[in-house]
């Protein structure tokens, strides 16, 4: 809670009255009422809010500066709304204590995946869930398993890699004759792919994968369920198809797997990830029997 | 993957009250399938006393038997290979996906059938072991 104004600055500043001319004057007696007002608005904060309020333990740690190379836990007590989020927790938190929490978000209705937290030592979209369902007080912290740039900020590129690393687009054999033809999918087939499509990129999986942690080069959950997403699909080039196996089925793809069930606990859009890799690895063991 | 700082066991081990039932299914296979191993190596080199003739091997067995220490070791053996008979079967259902959906609950089955049948086996390895 750094940008707490110091009580004895304002002191100094009433202490010394000198004879000044009108403008001045008006001018001192504009800061001096902000400053009473920050100053009542800060000291609202610390004493009470009216009804419940939440201690938010959040994860801090910035490299660039000198006293906060250090990780350590910031408590802020948050004024408790029911409806609240963890976002909307920490959002208030930035913005009446302390304006250097840094934390992704976008969207706040779990479409954009930017804000998966280590929350209560769990993969959670801030967004996404309620202060009410977690044990208080609540503790944020930055994803695990991945480097962390500032606060609850971590490095997604490895993770980005690996999901571009699938080749998560269409490469269809021929496509319709007419311009404007459409490329149907089937009902059924729709039904299959449906789930894995809902990812969000969010990361939560990857950062809750054992094997992960330990394995740069393992895929992860998230890029092989991309990867499934295009398997499945029945407008799938059969080229492609095959090339994509490959891709999956390397020593570092399906197999390094070991079904902890970690990224289906901490999906947020409930993808059932493991049941996803477990059929691709079906899928690769029916197609090299078949060379075979 | 690197950290930009250490975490430590936070990150992992040190998080082993909030670890899911997969995940406890995971280290106690893991955990099971190596004491399997180092025991296979004791069981080999125990059955190869009966290269010296069936009297040597007689005597070790029995000489073996007659610790209290050994008899309780089979009985956390027999735990252990229970364990990791079932939670295999219960993968080899996962591997299929059937019931991925209740792979918690198979977990949990597993582990209690483990036990029952450890107790249920008490009375076997340590008659007259005391």
């Amino acid at each position: 809670m750094s940008t707490k104004p110091s009580q004895s600055e304002t002191e100094t500043e009433t202490d010394t009255e000198p004879a000044t001319t009108g403008h001045q004057q008006r001018r001192l007696d504009d800061k001096r009422a902000r400053a009473d007002d920050r100053d009542e608005a800060a000291a609202q904060a610390e004493t009470e809010f009216d009804g419940e309020t939440v201690e938010l333990k959040v994860f801090r740690y910035d490299p660039e500066i000198a006293g906060k190379e250090e990780p350590r836990f910031d408590t802020f007590t948050v004024p408790f709304e029911t409806g609240m989020t963890v976002l909307d927790a920490l959002i208030f938190a930035r913005d009446s204590y302390d304006s250097s929490l840094t934390f992704r978000h976008s969207c706040r209705q779990a479409v954009c995946g930017s804000d998966a937290f280590f929350v209560n030592g769990s993969q959670r979209l801030g967004c996404q869930t309620q202060i009410e369902d977690l044990e208080w007080p609540v503790r944020v912290e930055p994803l695990p398993h991945s480097d962390v740039v500032k606060d609850l900020v971590v490095e997604m590129d490895h993770f980005y890699d690996q999901m571009e690393s699938v080749d998560p687009f269409f490469d269809p054999d021929d496509l319709p004759d007419g311009e404007l033809e459409e490329q149907r999918q089937s009902r059924q087939n729709r039904e299959n792919i449906k789930l894995s499509t809902r990812c969000i990129w969010c990361g939560a999986c990857m950062s809750s994968c054992n094997i992960a942690a330990g394995d740069n080069k393992y895929l992860g959950p998230a890029a092989i369920n991309k990867a499934y997403r295009f398997y499945m699909d029945d407008r799938e080039g059969s080229e492609k198809r095959q090339e994509r196996l490959e891709i999956i089925e390397q020593e570092h793809g399906v197999w390094r797997c070991q079904t902890q069930f970690s990224c289906t606990d901490v999906c947020p859009k409930d993808i059932p990830l493991t049941e996803h890799i477990q059929e691709l690895k079906r899928e690769a063991v029916k197609e090299n029997l078949k060379f075979w | 993957m690197s950290e930009s700082y250490d975490r430590g066991l936070v990150a992992d081990f040190g998080r082993w009250t909030e670890f899911s039932a997969g995940m406890w299914a995971w280290v106690f296979h893991k955990f099971t399938g190596w004491v399997l191993v180092g025991y296979l190596f004791t069981h080999i080199s125990v059955l190869s006393t009966s290269l010296q003739g069936a009297q040597v091997y007689n005597s070790t067995l029995s000489g073996l038997e007659s610790l209290a220490i050994v008899r309780l070791l089979e009985v956390g053996l027999l735990a252990v290979a229970v364990f990791h008979i079932l939670n295999g079967i219960r993968l080899l259902f996962v591997d299929l996906g059937v019931g991925l959906e209740a792979q918690d609950k198979s977990f949990y089955a597993s582990l209690v059938l483990t036990g029952v049948i450890v107790v249920a086996s008490v009375p076997t390895f340590l008659t007259g072991a005391f």
